[in-house]
């Protein structure tokens, strides 16, 4: 496909709604990923999203928007999780317990629904092109209030996140907002399967906090990051997509896994090397290391 | 001006049917430096989380500054015990001491010139300028703990709870971290409350100690409360403190023959084993 043709394509309406979705989905995604980061919640997300599958399924099943149906699927998980294991010990036992009997579930709505191989393969593995108009609205929607909420905890959450024993000790509600996080990332996981897919999850909620680590140890300029890179895997992805008719979900994870490598074993230790150079010009010997 | 900084009134702890202490009754006179001294699991961490508001008591009372103990009170600051952070944690000193100044407070927090003049301030006050911009899980332990001092002073608190802050340091590090206490402490007249195993870090700057043992507790002057005496009492066995080159070691049967010791032990403050871990103020 020639780019006359991208710019023929990006005229059209629901390709407009994709962009605008993947926008917010990205922002969200690239936030909430340097939390599930530093929080090593990589199991939960998974729990989440794949329980999110066994919502949209039942929602399909009912005849109900599967979009409302994977949001539903992943608030119950969360508050699931939270209800039962807050502490960083239980969590990742009562992830599983309740992630293995979702699926259970998920298989047999799989199996009720009859023509259902198609909306499976696509919430499995993302097709935000094929969303429709409403579930754009909706998408935007979660995301807005999702980006809110995240406004209003970022700071004493990020607080509880690095810092748990003295942020206790100051005051801050930190098991209240380990579930408050765990809502914000059943909202953020809801969004981010429209892009990636269940199965793909991870591309959006670990790779760009990841990333953001490698380049920076200034935490608002690793989320700032955490969010750039999240976008330029979306918005490239969709892209890459329309021009080569491949899945969107095949390029997002390309695009992102290329930024962890570069950050990782280029960027990162020339930024960390040209660091180690400023500080022992400036003072001599540089005190940082055991 | 006569209220005590912190008053415990006949004040007992229970987790379920254990007490930790019981009938503890104790006045913090502002400007006194308090060494809470014990074993492990003798509720010295229990201590400061009633005064931080985040334990109740199960009877007595206990006054902060005059009023009921309560959650977030921006005149306490809060020392930890060094902890070992991840390396690739994207944090910096000077966000850690940010995070004490303001991390409390809802919203993202915008940069501010005040703020920022602040914590430039508190970091330079523990002189950790030099790595103040580096990765905290980068630095030594020394080092944290000195940003970890600025964290609780940035606030500039009234009190300063301090919890095992020298554990997991050597003895260079644990002198040079209780001289900024020590110094923060005389400088302001303000009130610190320093739980250790060891007081001979803090035995040139304390003028009390609350010694708790099995929920038994003594209180007072050093000289009077760190007696064979006092501590034969309350360990309910035979104990000799001793007096050698300035230090005070304090050698007991219940913690075998002979026991002596340079570096306090730092056993995890889970076990309930009371006099019998082999750690006391040498």
């Amino acid at each position: 496909m020639s780019l006359d043709q991208l710019v023929h394509l990006l005229g059209y309406g629901f390709v407009q709604q994709a962009i605008e979705a993947g926008i917010v989905i990205a922002i969200v995604s690239g936030i909430v990923s340097r939390f599930v980061v530093a929080r090593n919640m990589a199991f939960a997300v998974h729990a989440l999203s794949e329980l999110g599958f066994t919502g949209s399924a039942g929602a399909i099943l009912i005849g109900v928007s599967p979009v409302l149906g994977l949001l539903a699927g992943t608030l119950l998980t969360a508050l699931f999780i939270g209800a039962l294991g807050v502490r960083v010990r239980e969590r990742d036992s009562v992830v599983g317990v309740v992630m293995a009997f979702g699926l259970g579930l998920g298989v047999l709505f799989l199996t009720l629904s009859s023509g259902f191989a198609t909306q499976a393969f696509s919430i499995l593995f993302g097709a935000i092109t094929g969303v429709s108009s409403g579930d754009v609205l909706l998408l935007l929607v979660i995301g807005a209030i999702t980006l809110a909420a995240l406004a209003m905890v970022y700071r004493p959450l990020m607080f509880a996140t690095v810092d748990p024993e003295v942020a206790e000790a100051r005051g801050v509600p930190v098991r209240l907002l380990a579930v408050v996080f765990l809502l914000i990332l059943a909202a953020a996981v809801a969004e981010a399967v429209q892009v990636v897919g269940v199965l793909l999850i991870l591309t959006l909620l670990i790779t760009p906090g990841a990333t953001a680590e490698q380049l920076t140890a200034a935490p608002g300029r690793a989320t700032v990051l955490s969010v750039g890179i999240a976008l330029l895997s979306v918005l490239g992805g969709i892209l890459l997509a329309l021009l080569t008719n491949l899945p969107v979900s095949f390029f997002v994870s390309s695009l992102s896994f290329s930024c962890y490598m570069l950050g990782r074993f280029a960027v990162g230790p020339w930024l960390r090397g040209r660091e180690r150079a400023r500080g022992a010009a400036v003072q001599g010997v540089v005190a940082v290391g055991e | 001006m006569s209220d005590p900084t912190v008053r415990f009134d006949h004040a007992t702890l229970a987790y379920g049917r254990r007490e930790v202490w019981r009938e503890l009754s104790l006045r913090v006179e502002p400007g006194s430096f308090v060494a809470v001294l014990g074993p492990n699991g003798s509720g010295k961490t229990s201590l400061l989380r009633v005064v931080l508001g985040l334990a109740a008591m199960s009877a007595g009372s206990v006054e902060v500054l005059g009023q009921p103990p309560r959650r977030g009170n921006p005149a306490i600051g809060y020392v930890p015990q060094a902890q070992a952070l991840d390396r690739d944690l994207p944090l910096r000193g000077r966000d850690l001491v940010r995070l004490g100044l303001d991390g409390h407070r809802w919203g993202v927090g915008r940069p501010d010139r005040t703020s920022a003049r602040r914590v430039a301030e508190a970091i330079a006050s523990v002189e950790a300028g030099a790595y103040a911009d580096a990765p905290i899980g980068r630095l030594s332990g020394g080092e944290r703990q000195r940003l970890r001092i600025a964290q609780a002073l940035v606030g500039d608190p009234q009190l300063l709870l301090c919890d095992e802050p020298l554990a997991h340091l050597d003895l260079r590090h644990q002198g040079e971290i209780t001289e900024l206490v020590g110094a923060w402490h005389r400088r302001t007249g303000r009130t610190v409350l320093f739980v250790t195993h060891d007081v001979n870090p803090v035995l040139a700057f304390v003028d009390h100690v609350l010694f708790v043992v099995n929920g038994r507790w003594a209180a007072g002057a050093p000289d009077e409360v760190l007696t064979s005496e006092r501590l034969s009492e309350l360990y309910g066995s035979h104990v000799d403190v001793l007096r050698v080159h300035g230090r005070i070691l304090v050698v007991g049967e219940a913690f075998g023959a002979g026991f002596e010791m340079e570096e306090p032990h730092h056993l995890p403050s889970t076990a309930d084993e009371g006099a019998h871990a082999p750690e006391v103020v040498p």
